[in-house]
């Protein structure tokens, strides 16, 4: 620790770091616009200009930027020094001066760090007489809007979008007063991350498109501390409802998972809860037609269903919470509770977890992943499958070249300085996929099909294996001089880190994971394997220990049972059709609790409205075992109830032992703990339901909170009670304790003079370290021990391939190829992310579409390959699709697009034929 | 005695002056343009809705009876889907119209807003908004913000420079 003076006041800070975080860590106001916690100091503003003096006998002192100032031992400065407040006041006059009269009408308007610097340096009136200059602005797309004039210039963003995000379309153009951030023409912004511009940016240059159509200001917002839904990566966000519909998502701070990104998907997907075709009401099969019931018409048909039953089993889900799953796995027994995923993805996501479980090898959180200086990804097409974490490892590939910074005594947060020594160096990252991934550009690339990449991790991991003994021997063949350098690249990582998943569905890749961060973590404690889980509960929902889809079939089948309860979920995305059907249609009775419709919905016999994300409190646990809290926004409209409630609910109905007496979130959690001690943990993901502070629940609203008196005055004058929230600490209110909150309950980011979502720093222990108190979250999956890597069991890799008996003439292999827009069900609900997502299509490498004589764009017959490898799809659809070239893609395969809408691909990997629609 | 005559000879002298006591309701009494009053919804010099649906006089309002949705035609110009003032808790105190940025929202000199049914106290825009410019005949916000409408462009607000050419590399 460092001691520093500022305005003669002495205090303790840590020395690796600037003088401005230095003192906005402390708590002090000091404007800035340039600086970024995450993008580090580049000094371009000026506006953090502070007053440094040699010692107490200095009076005159000298004008310093706090940003490029390192903080040193005994260090004098003042903030308050007339000279620097005038000084800091002349910038932001001069940043002001074409600086539009838009307040008004500009999104931004509330929560706007110009509008906050400007207020804190006391610029209130204009000098400036003459014309203002003017931009015109560019369509950059469905997500982000765009007004140049009110740009001052700081150039956060294309530091955040070429050297952060590491895309290149959008940049600086022109000159002196006129430079121009936008793209060399209108389009659509390619990075998946281009949402974070509207944080970045500390004015309304680029703003959010979907926020645009359905405004609110931030002080109107009803907001929540929540989880992402999206993927299995658990990033944390805050939700804000008005008016009983979502208006937005921002990014909310954890230091140990998203920090200050979050992925396109997960900013804009939410909408999908805004729908109209939402299931609002319950509905009731009759004559072949939904009728909608009443809440209570409808308990009571599901108390009549369950007691009639000759047994019942119930379906769970990976994308509803642990509370929802446990109560329908207490509402219809242990025993008849099923995981709502096929054989296939059980089996994978059960292996997955044991791996993770068994160690020695730890998985690491995402900003553990930053500081990875080297990765191997195995099959995972990370940008489009779990997006945050390929924008962590894109920061993970800036851990080698920072090394030489450092070694030249640079700080990490000079960052235009560590980048300057840096030039293009990247560290090393392998990515050994299919397709071609969007990390290609930074990465060393393997293609091949899956069981090719199982092989090359096998190999990796036998090339690692043998240098501890021997040094590796060159090979001339390109694959084993690949192999070679990869072993090499991670055995001399400091923390070496290998990535696999299950989009593959391949176990053969995930043991060849394993056992490459086996390899490594015998030589090195740090090694780190981290898996990508497609779903927010996938997890969770696997260490429920649950059977899968295939078992409740079985069940079904044998009579043992004949009402079915399937949970926010729908089962013909999960498996064959046949195997759905076998589940659905033979079942006497099926009850759905779902909040869209779906093709589970449609067979129903009765349907409960559930409530998504927004709606409902729950835990969902991330893909490094995380279990993390998600909190209300908002109270929907009756009857729609969280899916745990109804649960409940129907137990208290038909009287069925301990879940009648569920009162709240606290006494289902502590009913789960019990039954099932390996969540004992998820109590500490955030305070229980009686957490007070200074005696009062947190407020879910700004204190500026408007229309209190008149939002539902059209319906009637009498204002109604607040909604009693008996879940959370969290109140439906703009009253309550007046301090920060402990981290998993902080509802919006907001401090005084700092309305922005830049008011982040008020609530870090320190600038860019964890929330005060300590990050969210509670960690399940701990390995036993870092210190001493035991000899894993050896897994007989061969034999684990699917590659079996050769495919017969003119049989290729179909892989899966995901869309970050599109392969996931509930954001492709959303209006602005359905734009993007693709036309179903079917894949080719040039070179075999030349072979089999077809051309871009051709309509090609798909024909699913009934003698497809053991295990595989044999339903023998067929599909009639437009044909992609994909130059990326190995050759010899065929990609299908995953999970997107309106279009149900076969189970792969599969055979298939192709040829030329007639 | 003398006091009482005293009064009496007042008495006699206020039968000469001029009355103050207003006749109301047949008379009405002078109200200043100031007064605040039943509040309006004004419109700009052309004719178009002045509000842009910025919230400031809702979150002004230290009763919160304001409430509004902003949107957009089709030409980019933001105004409320709807506005409704909650008169029932309305305390004219007139600080919507001071955080107003366009003049939109102003006090009138009308205070007669008696009703039966406190649920008649609602106000939606359509109550609300009058054809003229009320107190400020001259403001059009749109005429001094950078931001694009139909049928004016960037560089068309007042003292504003044409929109800049990001590819001349003239000094």
């Amino acid at each position: 620790m460092a001691t520093i003076v500022v305005d003669n006041q002495p205090y303790q800070v840590h020395p690796d770091q600037s003088l401005l975080a230095a003192c906005l860590g402390l708590g002090l106001d000091l404007p800035y616009f340039c600086w970024h916690p995450a993008l580090g100091s580049v000094g371009a503003c000026r506006q953090c200009a502070v007053k440094q003096f040699r010692d107490e006998k200095d009076t005159r002192g000298r004008l310093v930027m706090a940003c490029m100032t390192p903080v040193a031992e005994g260090i004098r400065i003042s903030i308050d020094h007339p000279e620097a407040v005038e000084f800091r006041a002349g910038i932001i006059e001069g940043l002001m001066q074409s600086h539009p009269h838009d307040c008004p009408v500009c999104d931004e308007g509330g929560e706007c760090h110009l509008q906050d610097m400007t207020v804190m340096t006391g610029h209130a009136y204009r000098r400036y007489e003459f014309a203002k200059r003017t931009f015109r602005n560019q369509d950059l797309g469905p997500f982000v809007a765009h007004e140049m004039n009110r740009c001052i210039q700081c150039y956060r963003c294309v530091r955040y979008y070429r050297e952060y995000a590491g895309e290149y379309d959008l940049n600086a153009f022109s000159l002196r007063n006129q430079v121009y951030f936008g793209r060399s023409e209108d389009g659509v912004l390619e990075s998946e991350f281009a949402g974070n511009l509207v944080e970045i940016c500390p004015t309304g240059v680029f703003t959010d498109k979907t926020l645009k159509r359905h405004y609110t200001r931030k002080w109107d917002l009803q907001m929540a501390p929540s989880v992402c839904v999206h993927c299995g990566l658990g990033c944390n966000i805050t939700v804000g409802e008005r008016y009983g519909t979502i208006r937005r998502i921002v990014n909310r701070y954890n230091g140990d998972v998203n920090g200050y990104f979050l992925c396109d998907r997960g900013r804009f997907g939410y909408e999908f809860v805004n729908r109209p075709e939402r299931i609002r009401r319950p509905l009731l099969a009759r004559d072949g037609a939904l009728v909608p019931l009443t809440a209570e018409e409808a308990l009571k048909r599901l108390g009549m269903l369950l007691a009639s039953a000759s047994g019942m089993i119930g379906i769970g889900s990976p994308r509803a919470s642990l509370e929802a799953n446990f109560a329908l796995r207490k509402l219809v027994g242990a025993g008849h509770f099923f995981a709502g995923v096929g054989e296939r993805e059980h089996r994978l996501v059960g292996l997955g977890l044991e791996i993770l479980r068994k160690g020695p090898a730890r998985t690491p959180s995402l900003a553990e992943i930053e500081k990875c200086d080297a990765a191997l990804v195995l099959g995972e097409d990370l940008t489009n499958v779990a997006p945050r974490m390929a924008l962590a490892l894109r920061q993970g590939t800036r851990q080698q070249p920072m090394e030489l910074a450092r070694q030249k005594g640079i700080a990490d947060w000079q960052d235009d300085h560590v980048r300057e020594v840096a030039q293009d160096e990247r560290g090393p990252l392998v990515i050994a996929t299919p397709n071609q991934t969007r990390l290609d550009s930074i990465a060393t690339t393997f293609r091949g099909s899956p069981d090719d990449l199982a092989l090359f991790g096998f190999a990796v991991a036998r090339a690692i294996e043998r240098s501890s003994q021997a040094p590796l021997e060159d090979s001339a063949r390109h694959e084993q001089a690949l192999i070679n350098e990869t072993a090499r690249a991670l055995a001399s990582a400091k923390r070496p880190l290998v990535v696999a998943g299950i989009s593959l569905a391949s176990e053969s890749m995930l043991q060849a994971a394993a056992k490459v961060a086996w390899a490594l973590a015998k030589s090195n404690p740090q090694s780190a394997i981290s898996l990508a889980t497609p779903e927010a509960n996938t997890l969770g929902l696997a260490m429920m220990e649950a059977p899968a889809l295939e078992s409740a079939a079985q069940t079904i089948r044998e009579g043992s049972a004949d009402t079915v309860i399937v949970l926010e979920n729908n089962l013909y995305r999960r498996a064959d059709s046949r195997l759905a059907d076998d589940v659905l249609k033979r079942a006497k009775h099926v009850v759905v609790l779902d909040f869209l419709p779906s093709e589970t919905t449609a067979v129903a016999e009765l349907v409960l409205p559930a409530g998504t994300f927004g709606e409902s409190d729950g835990t969902f646990v991330n893909n490094e075992g995380r279990a993390q809290r998600f909190l209300q926004a908002f109270v929907p409209e009756e009857p729609v109830l969280e899916s745990w409630r109804w649960l409940a609910r129907a137990m208290a109905a038909s009287d069925r032992g301990e879940g009648a007496a569920w009162k709240n979130l606290d006494d289902v959690l502590g009913a789960m703990v019990s039954a099932l001690p390996v969540f004992g943990p998820v109590r500490d993901a955030a305070p229980d339901s009686g957490y007070r502070m200074a005696g009062a629940k947190i407020p879910r609203e700004p204190h500026r909170y408007s229309g209190r008196t008149a939002m539902l005055a059209n319906i009637n004058v009498n204002e109604p009670k607040p909604p009693d929230d008996p879940d959370s600490p969290l109140a439906f209110s703009m009253e309550g304790a007046p301090k920060e909150p402990p981290g998993a309950l902080i509802p919006f980011f907001w401090s005084p003079g700092w309305n922005s979502i830049q008011a982040t720093n008020k609530f870090q222990s320190e600038i860019a370290g964890p929330l005060k108190g300590g990050n969210p979250g509670a960690r399940l999956i701990e390995p036993p021990s870092l210190t001493v890597p035991r000899q894993p069991a050896d897994t007989g890799e061969t034999t684990l391939l699917l590659r079996g008996p050769e495919p017969p003439a003119g049989v290729c292999l179909a892989v899966p190829l995901y869309h970050i827009f599109g392969s996931e069900e509930l954001s492709s609900w959303a209006p602005a992310v359905r734009e993007l997502v693709p036309k179903p299509y079917v894949a080719l490498n040039p070179e075999d579409a030349q072979a089999l004589g077809l051309a871009e764009g051709q309509i090609v017959r798909v024909a699913v390959a009934t003698s497809s490898p053991p295990g595989q799809s044999k339903d023998g659809k067929e599909f009639s699709l437009a044909l992609k070239l994909a130059s990326g893609l190995a050759s010899g395969l065929v990609g299908l697009p995953a999970g997107l809408p309106d279009f149900r691909e076969p189970t792969m990997p599969a055979w298939v034929t192709i040829s030329k629609a007639s | 005695m003398l006091s009482l005559l005293r009064t009496f000879w007042e008495i006699l002298k206020h039968t000469f002056r001029r009355r103050l006591t207003v006749q109301y309701p047949e008379e009405k009494p002078y109200l200043a343009p100031r007064w605040r009053g039943r509040i309006i919804l004004s419109r700009d010099p052309d004719g178009e809705e002045r509000c842009v649906a910025c919230y400031l006089c809702a979150v002004a309002c230290p009763v919160d009876c304001i409430s509004l949705q902003a949107t957009e035609d089709k030409n980019g110009r933001r105004y409320p889907e709807f506005f409704r003032i909650n008169f029932s808790r309305c305390i004219f105190c007139g600080f919507c119209e001071e955080a107003c940025p366009t003049y939109a929202i102003q006090l009138t000199p009308d205070f007669e807003m008696g009703e039966y049914k406190r649920q008649n106290l609602v106000y939606e825009k359509e109550d609300l908004l009058i054809s003229g410019p009320g107190k400020y005949p001259g403001y059009n916000f749109w005429r001094v913000a950078g931001v694009e409408i139909g049928g004016k462009g960037k560089g068309d607000a007042e003292r504003e420079d044409p929109p800049t050419d990001v590819r001349s590399l003239l000094p």
